[in-house]
């Protein structure tokens, strides 16, 4: 009789979990239009090949600038983005800290433009940086630095209890992708091929003071730490994008900083003409981000000082690397296809119901 | 900690396991050091005040009991050897001395409460009436009012009657006194316990027993059901509306009050389920507080099923003292003697049914709606009562008083009568309580209703649906429960269906329930008092 009960409430506590776990699958936000950045993080976890030369770690500046495809084109570099939209730099160290539990790239790029952050910003891009992990010592920590005030860490364990409200809003999107997502990046490159050409830049506004918080400086050196504990190549590079301004007082604490650690920094502001960019035909959003254009301009030119300066295999002549790249080669060029059709036929990206306003994406 | 509170849940888990994993005579010191650490999440400034409210209240008790307990055994010794007034004298030296005790506790700790609860009200009165005749303003003070003084304030007081008036001799454990007086589920918004009815589980050793933690957990959920699906989820409405009296007038007002005094219903009876059940997990039985009270067919009988606890120290310790005091009995005399046997001897009684109602009121907060309102449910007490005998004759008139729908009526008039008295309870301020009463009765825009603008008051369609989905699922299980707890009915259905009952609570609870944000994070409504 009481072996009886005990299994009865077993199966009924697994018919409870059961059901609060396809209720979070289907509660939770799919990212498969309008914010797609929300589904970058998780993408990782899908690849089956987790062999990377480089990693970029950061925010909207590496994964909407950098084409890990045309790294590959160009150079057989083997990497892949591990971007959210406004990672604070806590977030890319544990982000970073998690991927190498997967695998040990030789270089690790990181966008410092998150340095500017010394605290969370918005619920909203916590989520985006951390629903997609799944649960890990490195997750726990990120979530704990991560938090706002109102926030609660058990919702980012079980994120039905801060999705669950979402049952009176769900769409086509949240039935059709409940249990499989579509893929939407390229190695963590959010594609976009159209343009809207530079009108101005808005004035840079004057800061009371110009340092970055200790806490970004905390977590800078523990990248650096982390790096070399694992002999990984570390790279600081701040993307050409004109806005957010980027200060030339920052620039020089980030100059500085690399010299002190024997850093590579590249400000590619500083390289617009010879990178080639054009902000009139190489951003899809007056400056702020490059589309498909300038992003592949910038990874030829980029991946030009990663093979001079480090000693990164070229991959082309692997046969098994190669399918596995031509594959994505293939996925690469149809999607770019696709959202040039969808530009001559619609005037903008359809499929991709991308209409919002680009500036709430940096 | 709020009970809805992600901490108060882990804290209720580690509890549990650890109650019914350590030696059973350690049980309620764990108990004790719970309540500790539950109170001290408030603050520790708040543990000092419950502390001293527990020390002085065990002192004076213990001092009243020893000496029941002399002048028993000197009576005892000196049985025969006493005339009757020397006995007379002897009990009444020990009277005085008790009352003295008794006066003194009652006086400290009431005061306590009063001091930080009411000198800013009277600071507010002081203002108003000096600002008739200067510009000098005396400055509020910054009083911390320590979570659910008022109950355990009452609850201690209560217990220190009870032991001078000898229902029971003082507990001589400190330790367990302690625990009677801050035992954590109750803390918040009550039940007031009273000692000899809790201790009889309080203290005892437990052991785990099934019926008690199924029976328990399912009066927990159901409580949570009631406070994330329902209360919280119309909150917004009621503050929108209440919070915005130009805006919202009419049919609003009347909107405002049914769905307050739904919001009501379900924090507060929601609020108690999940005592009850914590208590019951624990093997401890509480008091009921709610006996279906929107079902009762008159006021006098409503607030014998709304806040019984509350009902009832008001009745022995405020009532009866007041009646059968000197003051009152002088009183008697004197309006009999005036106007007559029939009349004078109910003059006593409306006096202090009025004390109570005008202590009810104050305890309910410190501001004149809530004096109002405790006043005005006084009068209509007293009013019914002296309308009874013309009800009786109407009703054996025309033999109405049996039938289904007059007794419909009659639930639905009451409803109407304290969802209106509400109102002061809504709007917080006697003036704008008033006109907006009389707005339902002058402002005629029923149409407002179909035009979008319950759409406008915070709730979405969705949220209505929910809202009458658990209104509909409330009124189901009250109708049950009338002929008996649903839970024992519950248990005699098949395992299957428990288990059913206890998933389909967690995910509605999960799934609808209003937390989080995006909700207004709110306490319980009695946490105030």
């Amino acid at each position: 009789m009481k072996r009886k009960r005990v299994l009865n409430i077993l199966i009924a506590v697994l018919i409870l979990v059961l059901t609060l776990a396809f209720l979070e699958k289907l509660l939770m936000p799919k990212y498969m239009t309008e914010i797609l950045e929300g589904a970058l993080i998780s993408e990782y976890y899908k690849e089956e090949y987790k062999e990377h030369d480089v990693i970029f770690i950061g925010d909207c500046e590496v994964y909407e600038n950098f084409s890990p495809v045309k790294l590959w084109e160009e150079y057989g570099i083997r990497s892949f983005i591990r971007g959210s939209a406004q990672q604070l730099i806590w977030q890319s160290y544990y982000l970073l800290e998690e991927t190498l539990k997967y695998e040990k790239p030789g270089v690790v790029v990181f966008n410092v433009l998150s340095m500017k952050y010394g605290k969370p910003q918005k619920e909203a891009y916590n989520r985006m940086a951390l629903d997609g992990m799944p649960l890990s010592l490195s997750k726990l920590k990120s979530i704990k630095a991560s938090m706002l005030p109102d926030e609660e860490f058990i919702t980012y364990i079980f994120p039905i209890l801060r999705y669950h409200s979402r049952w009176d809003e769900l769409s086509r999107e949240d039935i059709e992708y409940v249990f499989r997502k579509r893929k939407i990046t390229h190695n963590g490159y959010l594609m976009r091929v159209d343009v809207k050409p530079l009108d101005t830049v808005p004035r840079a506004k004057i800061l009371p003071n110009y340092r970055f918080d200790d806490i970004c400086y905390e977590y800078l050196d523990k990248m650096v730490n982390l790096c070399k504990k694992n002999n990984i190549e570390l790279v600081l590079i701040k993307a050409p994008t004109l806005y957010p301004h980027w200060y030339d007082e920052w620039d020089e604490k980030i100059k500085e900083y690399a010299r002190e650690n024997n850093l590579l920094y590249y400000n590619f502001l500083d390289y617009i003409d010879e990178i080639g960019i054009d902000f009139s035909t190489d951003t899809y959003d007056a400056g702020l981000h490059l589309n498909l254009s300038g992003a592949e301009k910038l990874s030829v030119y980029f991946g030009k000082i990663l093979k001079e300066n480090f000693n990164l295999t070229d991959y082309r002549n692997d046969d098994e690397v190669r399918k596995i790249w031509e594959r994505k080669k293939v996925f690469y060029y149809s999607m770019k296809e696709d959202q040039y059709k969808e530009l001559e036929t619609y005037g903008y990206l359809k499929s991709y119901n991308i209409r919002r306003e680009e500036s709430e994406m940096n | 900690m709020l009970f809805t509170s992600y901490n108060f849940i882990a804290f209720l888990l580690i509890l549990f396991i650890v109650y019914y994993s350590i030696p059973k005579k350690y049980q309620w010191v764990l108990l004790l050091a719970a309540n500790f650490v539950f109170y001290s999440f408030s603050g520790w400034d708040n543990v000092v005040f419950i502390t001293v409210t527990i020390i002085s209240t065990y002192i004076s008790s213990t001092k009243i009991s020893n000496l029941y307990s002399g002048q028993a055994s000197f009576l005892k010794e000196n049985k025969g050897m006493l005339s009757r007034e020397e006995r007379k004298a002897y009990k009444d030296s020990i009277k005085r001395k008790q009352k003295l005790l008794l006066i003194i506790c009652l006086l400290f700790n009431l005061g306590i409460l009063a001091v930080l609860k009411y000198t800013n009200f009277v600071i507010y009165n002081i203002n108003n009436v000096m600002g008739m005749f200067t510009n000098v303003e005396l400055p509020f003070l910054n009083l911390l009012l320590p979570m659910g003084i008022s109950f355990y304030t009452f609850q201690s007081m209560g217990y220190i009657m009870d032991v001078y008036r000898g229902k029971y001799p003082a507990e001589k454990n400190i330790g367990k006194f302690a625990l009677f007086v801050s035992f954590f589920p109750q803390l918040i918004q009550g039940p007031i316990s009273r000692f000899d009815d809790l201790s009889k589980t309080l203290f005892k050793e437990h052991d785990l027993d099934f019926k008690n933690i199924s029976f328990g957990i399912q009066r927990i959920l159901w409580g949570f059901f009631k406070k994330l699906v329902i209360a919280d989820r119309i909150l917004t409405a009621v503050n929108t509306i209440t919070g915005d009296p130009d805006n919202y007038q009419g049919i609003f007002v009347f909107i405002g009050m049914i769905f307050y005094a739904i919001q009501l219903y379900a924090d507060f009876t929601g609020g108690i389920d999940i005592t009850i059940g914590i208590a019951q997990v624990l093997g401890i039985k509480v008091q009921e507080n709610f006996i279906r009270p929107y079902f009762s067919k008159s006021i006098k009988e409503y607030w014998r099923r709304w806040h019984i606890s509350m009902g009832t120290w008001f009745r022995d310790y405020v009532f009866y003292s007041v009646s059968v005091s000197q003051f009152m009995m002088n009183i008697s005399k004197k309006s009999r003697r005036k106007l007559g046997e029939k009349i004078g001897k109910r003059v006593p009684v409306y006096l202090s049914t009025i004390t109570v109602w005008f202590a009810t009121g104050i305890w309910h907060g410190s501001s004149w709606n809530f004096i109002v309102w405790g006043l005005l449910n006084g009068l209509i007490i007293i009013v019914s009562q002296e309308c009874e005998p013309f009800y009786a004759w109407f009703h054996k008139k025309f033999n109405i008083g049996h039938t289904f729908l007059f007794r419909l009526f009659q639930v639905a008039r009451t409803f109407l009568l304290m969802c209106s008295l509400r109102i002061l309870d809504c709007y917080r301020n006697v003036g704008i309580s008033f006109r907006m009463f009389c707005s339902m009765f002058t402002n005629w825009n029923f149409s407002q209703v179909f035009s979008g603008k319950m759409l406008e008051i915070g709730l979405k369609k969705s949220d209505y649906y929910v809202l009458l989905a658990g209104v509909i699922i409330l009124i189901w299980v009250s109708l049950i429960q009338r002929k008996g707890s649903v839970r024992e009915k519950l248990s005699l259905k098949s395992e299957f269906v428990h288990y059913a009952v206890y998933i389909i609570l967690i995910v509605a609870i999960i799934t609808f329930g209003a937390y989080g944000i995006g909700y207004d994070s709110n306490q319980f409504i009695y946490n105030q008092f």
